[in-house]
Order: C-alpha cells, then structure tokens, then sequence
C-alpha cells in the first residue's frame, strides 16, 4: 500500500457520513453577516438535543449576492443550500429539517450537486450557476478550508503522488505543456514553458553551485492587487490546499526545494488559513522531508506583501522578498535563469498553481477538453459594479462577454441599460455593447484593447462616466508607480492631470490628442507591466466612448451625471411631495422648502454629495433634469 | 560584520511586527532594527515609504476604512470619502483627527465587491453604504464617545465628592 492510499483511507474514514451544517465564512460571508448565522446555528443545535450535526465554515461558493448562505448535508440526501438567511431564518430552518422532517423554506435556494429534491430547484437550474464549470473552483464552498481530510477525500493531493510516485519531472513538465496551461495572473504565458526553463536553468545552476543551500524557488503571487478582483482571495480562504499542492508539483517539475507565497497583507483570513494548511500538509509528509516516501523534499514559506501594487510584477515581487523595495528590474536575465537571491525561480499565480492538480490528477487531455484552441480551460471572473447577479464565478473560457453578463449575472439592475465592461483592472480596458458578443479568450480580449488580466470584471451602465473611470485608474496607477522609469513615474502623472481637468470641465479639446500621444511613450518605454499597460483605460475610453470626452470638454455636460463640477442638482416640481426628508439630511442646509410644500435646492451652497437624491422616496431629485 | 542577503529579508517582517504592535511604525524602532540588520536608517526609511501598509505616524483609537476598489468606486465610494472627510474635518493631507480619536484609510480594495461600497469601521463591515448611512455611522461612535467621556468625568467627580 502506497504512502497516498493510507492517507486517502484515513481522509474518507474521518468525512465519511457525516451530517454537517455549513455556513459560508469567506470574507464576503463575514461581511454580509455570516458570523451571526454561525452563532444563531450554535444556539438552535444548544437548545435542541435532538439535532446531532458539525457545524462547519467554508469559503466562498460565489454566489456572493445570496450571502449569508446556510447548506445542510444530510447522508443520503443531497446538500441544500438556503440563502440570504437572517438568525431567525436559520432557527426555523433548521428545527423545520431536524425536528420535523420538513426541507421546504422560502429561504430555500438550490440543491448543490447532481442530485434533485422535491421542491427545491437543482443549482443548474439556477442562472447563475448554469453555464457555470467549476474547476478552479471546485472546493470552495464545499470543504471546510482548515481540514485537510476534507481536501483530501475529495482527490486533493491525488495529483502530487501521481507525478511523484508515477512521473518524472520531465514527464510533469510535458503534462503541463500538453495541457495548454496559460498563465492566469494575467499575461497568460504558457506554464509549462516556464516550468521548462527554469528546469534547465536549475540543472545547470546545480551544477556550478553544488553546495548552495536552494536550487530553485516557486513563488506564488498571491499578491491580488487589482481593485475589483476577489477571485485568489476566495481560492486561498476557501481551498488553500489546491495552491500547496500545485506548487509542490511545481517544485518537482523543475527541481526546486523551496517555495514563497507571497500574498497581500489585505487578505488575513487567507493568512491564516494558509499557515495551517502548510502545517497540516507537513504534518501528513505531503510536505517537507521525503514527501509521501519519495526522495523529493520540498518547504514553502509565507511572506506578506506590505501594500504594493507594483510588487504584482515578477522582479518587483522578488526584490520584496529579499526586504527591499520593490521595484522592477530590467529582463533579461528571467527569474527562470536568476531570481531570488539570483537562484532560478518560477513565479505562478494562484489560479495557475490551483490548476495543477486538476491536470496531474485527470490528465492533461481531459483537463483540455474545455477552453478554446489557444485559451484552454476555464477561468474566474469576479463579477460586480452595475449587474443583478455578484459574485465570483468560473466559465469555460471562449463563452461571450453577454453570455456572462446577462445569463450569469442576470443584466443590468433597476432597469438601467448596459454601458462597458471592464476587464484586466488598471491594466486593461473598458469594452462597449457593441462588444458584448465577443469570446472571453486572451487574443479576443487583446485584440479588442484590454487584457483577460487576473480576472476583475466590472460591469457599468449609463450612470456610470467613462472619463472618470479613466481617471479613476490614473489615479491608481499614478499612485502606485514605483517611480522608477521616467515615462511612467511623469507620463501617468500628466495623463492624471489632463483627465482631472476635463472632468472639471476644464478640458481643452487638444488635451485628447494629447492622452493619445503619451500614450504610446509610456506604454513603450517602461520596464514593467504596470508602466506598459497603464495606459490602456485612457485609450479604450477614447476609442469606445470619445464622444462622452467631447461632451465634457465641449458642452461642459457629464452624460453620466457623475462629475460634480458639471451637475446641477434640482427638485421636480411635480413629484416633490414636500416630505422635508432631503432637507432634514442635507449636511450643509442648501435645501429649503416647508412642510407639504416644493422645495429648492441652493446650488451654490449645494457640494453635490447626493445624499438628497438618495433619501429621496419620490425619485425626486434630479441631476441635470434627469432621473438617473 | 556584513549581513548576508538572506538576513535582509528579515527587515520587512520586522516592520510589520512592529506596526501590528505599536500601530504605526516610531523612530526608535527604525534605529534599533538598523542596528540589528545592519542597515542604515535612511535604507529602512526608504522601504517604509515605498509600502502602503507602514505608518509613520500614530494611528487614531477608532479606524474608519473606505474601500476604494473598481466596484466601490462606480458604486459612489468618493461620495462616502467626502462625506466622511467632512465629518471627522480630513483632507488629503490629513488622516487623522487632531483629537487622536480617529484615522480614515482609504484602502485600495477589500475584495467584498459584491457588497460595494464597503466602508469598515473598526471591526465593523458594512457594505451597500451611502453618504448619509457613512456619516451616521461615524456620529454614533463621536457620540458614545462623548457619553462615556461625561460619564467618567461624573464618576471622577463623584469620587472627589466621596473622599472629600
């Protein structure tokens, strides 16, 4: 019997049959309150002897706009899941199923898994999850994160003892390639090929250093600095394991014997989940000395970013692991040929590492099958802004922007039409409705101006101003430009300032073709992707949406009604009800009026800070003589 | 003595012990972990004003954290900013009220999208916040604040009327 199947038939033994209550505590979960589910589950299960069940908290499933989310595992029956439950709701859920039998819950939101309930809908019926593939995925809202038998009962590390145990690392190394694996921070370079050189790299390296204490690094870039994304957050919060695992393999592959994560000081709970993972992995020998009884050892260590975008960047990354500041350096020499502490290293983004398994585990020609020619497999998306339906979501990648946006997420809410979707954060663009058909692949997304990135997908309808989201990611980029290369430490500096004065109405029509002369110097004389791509708002913007650039130099008009030097706020005679509410929330007093009758807003005392438009219960404030 | 590579890699971490412990990060300590790495001052200085995360100044007793990500912004985060701004009396260049009592943060996402905007105050997450909601928030505490502060004057005073 192999080191693995001992490990495996513990794992089963310890899950197997068990009645469990679950509730979805990532970050998002916490926030929308989970943490009170938790405690109301605690306190039904204390005053009813009669219900025998674990509690358990998991990550995210990614249906983040039902949080908080309650399932219930039942042997023999299918898992249930019931969401946006308040304390009360759980109570009475979960007397309803222990004490009398009864499933059926107007809370009641689908049954997780292929099996079907009488009653309750099947989760495929389920817009959002439907055209759904969850492989990344495939852990998080299912297992409890800080039990590594869960992980394992459900194939986790199945894949490192095949490529351990059956495999060289030659043979690891074509799995990969064969695969198609792309990079998923963003770039999408192929894994396999990096894995490759950097192999080549450690061989030779051994060889003239014999006695040095590392051969290899590979690093995780849990570094998730786009804003908008969630998606490694949720990975490592919700199945740490999956990334340990990737990156042992990883390890082997190339001949590596230690590992950094190097993940975002924002993110603690995924933080401590990792700690206890890399325990519990070293615990079971899935890590450290002589894994599962081989010759390969391997160690990974922890190391927290400190707030630096820039750091996302491979040689930046490495400089902040050595304790200095992270600024790029100039490629060559790769981090595949000299990287930490100039010893090989790989650098792989969660999502990649999280990958690895999957492949080891199936095989690379089934890991294949989903994706298009040149964009295998799937990838994640947080999904969010103007759409009905957030979350975090997994699609097989070539499905289309509107399938994605109107299908999964359900369209645009309050009735409001669709304006851009923005993809790949500061470093990508914002595509518009004529592009809602286009697939979501690296070439397609490429060629329409932005990136696939690491998978921020914002959504914007028509109140939202182009112009100012443009200027939104100058801000961002400016701001976390390290400083070293002149066009980008200055170039995204001016750009700011053009696009700031235009959003005041101060614009000038030759500052456009001045955005589109910077433009290319930035992009082309910068060492690092953050220099390289920050420009892309400002030209996709331009490119989809110039007339809203014309109107705010032009007309001095937002169309969007966003920008406060160019609003006007006002009150609609008809609907003005005389409530007295926006005067009463009025933080400057600009508004006067008495009681049942019309009242008037001071537009130059007014700041335009909305609170009035948003209290109002008649739809009566009005931007511009407009109901936004 | 030289410090090998490996040992400057400590400097980072160290930092962060620091400012978990004090709240931001003071002069001495930069002093003292120089001498300990062998590092100079102004090498330390220079890595803890490329980070985000490090202060160099005392954080205020209450924290009030606005998220700044993509899906907080379209979703009214600067108007939340302002009206916090004006609250507490902030600006750009100011983060913390002459009081002490509060330090505002503006962080570049939180990852709770979906719940956008989220503004955290303390240990407090509240998402789908508004201008008005943020500010009541913060009155809450400037209030409770000022009751326990009248309340422990009170009891000071009564105490003095005791032992007189």
């Amino acid at each position: 019997m192999s080191n693995y199947t001992a490990i495996r038939e513990w794992a089963d033994e310890k899950t197997a049959d068990k009645t469990r209550i679950v509730v979805g505590l990532g970050t998002c979960g916490i926030a929308a309150g989970g943490n009170k589910i938790l405690d109301a589950v605690e306190k039904t299960l204390a005053n009813n002897d009669a219900i025998k069940a674990d509690v358990v908290s998991v990550g995210c499933i990614g249906i983040c706009y039902k949080e908080p989310l309650l399932d219930i595992e039942i042997p023999g029956k299918p898992r249930l899941s019931y969401g946006s439950v308040t304390a009360r709701d759980t109570k009475e859920i979960l007397e309803n199923i222990f004490l009398n039998n009864k499933y059926e819950h107007k809370k009641a939101l689908a049954v997780i898994g292929d099996e079907t309930f009488e009653g309750i809908p099947s989760w495929k019926e389920i817009p959002f999850f439907a055209p759904q593939e969850r492989r990344v995925l495939r852990n998080c809202g299912f297992i409890d994160p800080e039990k590594i038998e869960e992980y394992i009962a459900n194939d986790g590390y199945a894949g490192l003892s095949r490529a351990l145990v059956e495999m060289t690392p030659a043979e690891v190394i074509d799995e990969t390639l064969d695969a198609g694996l792309r990079g998923r921070g963003g770039a999408g370079f192929p894994a396999g090929r990096k894995w490759s050189i950097a192999a080549d790299n450690i061989h030779t390296y051994k060889e003239k250093n014999p006695n040095s204490d590392a051969f290899g690094y590979v690093i995780c870039n849990a570094d998730e600095g786009d804003p908008g994304a969630f998606m490694n957050r949720s990975v490592l919060e919700g199945d740490p394991h999956s990334v340990i695992e990737g990156m042992t393999i990883a390890g082997y592959a190339i001949g590596a014997t230690y590992g950094y994560i190097y993940c975002r000081a924002e993110y603690p709970l995924a933080i401590e989940r990792l700690k206890l993972a890399i325990d519990q992995a070293r615990e079971k020998n899935l890590l450290g000395k002589n894994i599962l009884g081989t010759e390969f050892s391997f160690e990974i260590k922890l190391k927290e970013g400190a707030g630096a975008f820039v750091c996302g960047e491979e040689t930046a990354l490495i400089a902040s692991i050595e304790g200095l500041r992270g600024m790029p350096m100039p490629r060559p020499p790769y981090p595949a040929q000299a990287g930490l502490w100039e010893v090989p290293t790989i650098i792989n983004n969660v999502e990649t590492l999280n990958n690895i398994p999957v492949i080891l585990a199936k095989g690379a020609e089934v890991w294949a099958e989903k994706g298009t020619e040149k964009s295998k497999g799937t990838k994640t998306f947080a999904l969010t802004g103007k759409v009905e339906n957030t979350g975090l979501i997994e699609v097989e990648l070539g499905m289309s922007l509107r399938e994605v946006i109107y299908d999964i997420g359900g369209g645009i809410p309050d009735g409001k039409e669709f304006k851009a979707a923005q993809t790949g954060g500061p470093s990508g663009g914002c595509l518009p409705a004529s592009m809602l058909d286009l697939t979501i692949d690296y070439e397609a997304l490429a060629k329409a101006g932005s990136i696939m990135g690491s998978g921020g997908l914002v959504i914007m309808d028509t109140s939202t101003c182009m112009v100012d989201v443009a200027r939104y990611f100058l801000t961002f980029t400016q701001s976390e430009s390290c400083g070293k290369c002149v066009p980008c430490r200055l170039g995204t500096k001016r750009m700011l300032e053009i696009l700031t004065r235009i959003t005041e109405g101060k614009g000038k029509i030759e500052d456009i073709a001045l955005l589109e002369e910077l433009a290319p110097s930035i992009r082309d004389s910068s060492l690092c992707g953050l220099g390289q791509s920050a420009p892309n708002p400002v030209l996709t913007t331009l490119k989809y949406f110039r007339e809203e650039y014309e109107a705010h130099i032009l007309d001095g008009h937002c169309p969007a009604g966003q920008c406060k030097a160019l609003i006007t706020y006002t009150i609609d005679e008809v609907d003005c009800t005389g409530c007295t509410l926006c005067a009463i929330s009025c933080p400057v007093d600009a508004i006067s009026g008495a009681k049942k009758e019309l009242h008037i807003i001071d537009t130059d005392i007014c700041t335009r800070c909305d609170t009035c438009r948003q209290v109002c219960n008649f739809d009566a404030v009005l931007i511009d003589g407009n109901l936004l | 003595m030289t410090v090998s590579t490996q040992d400057r890699s400590a400097l980072i971490p160290l930092l962060q012990q620091v400012q978990v412990e004090m709240g931001y990060v003071p002069r001495e300590a930069i002093t003292e972990i120089g001498k300990e790495l062998h590092v100079s001052t102004s090498d330390i200085f220079g890595v803890l004003t490329f980070y985000a995360q490090f202060r160099l100044t005392p954080v205020g007793k209450h924290q009030v954290k606005i998220c700044q990500g993509t899906a907080c912004h379209v979703q009214g985060a600067p108007l939340i900013i302002d009206a916090v701004e004006e609250e507490l009396g902030l600006d750009d260049a100011h983060d913390t009220t002459k009081d002490g009592e509060f330090t505002l943060e503006k962080v570049a996402c939180f990852g709770a999208c979906s719940l956008a905007p989220v503004m955290i105050i303390d240990e407090d997450t509240k998402g789908n916040i508004t201008p008005d909601k943020a500010r009541r928030m913060v009155r809450k505490i400037i209030k409770a604040q000022a009751a326990k502060a009248k309340k422990s004057a009170a009891d000071k005073n009564n105490g003095e009327a005791k032992n007189e």
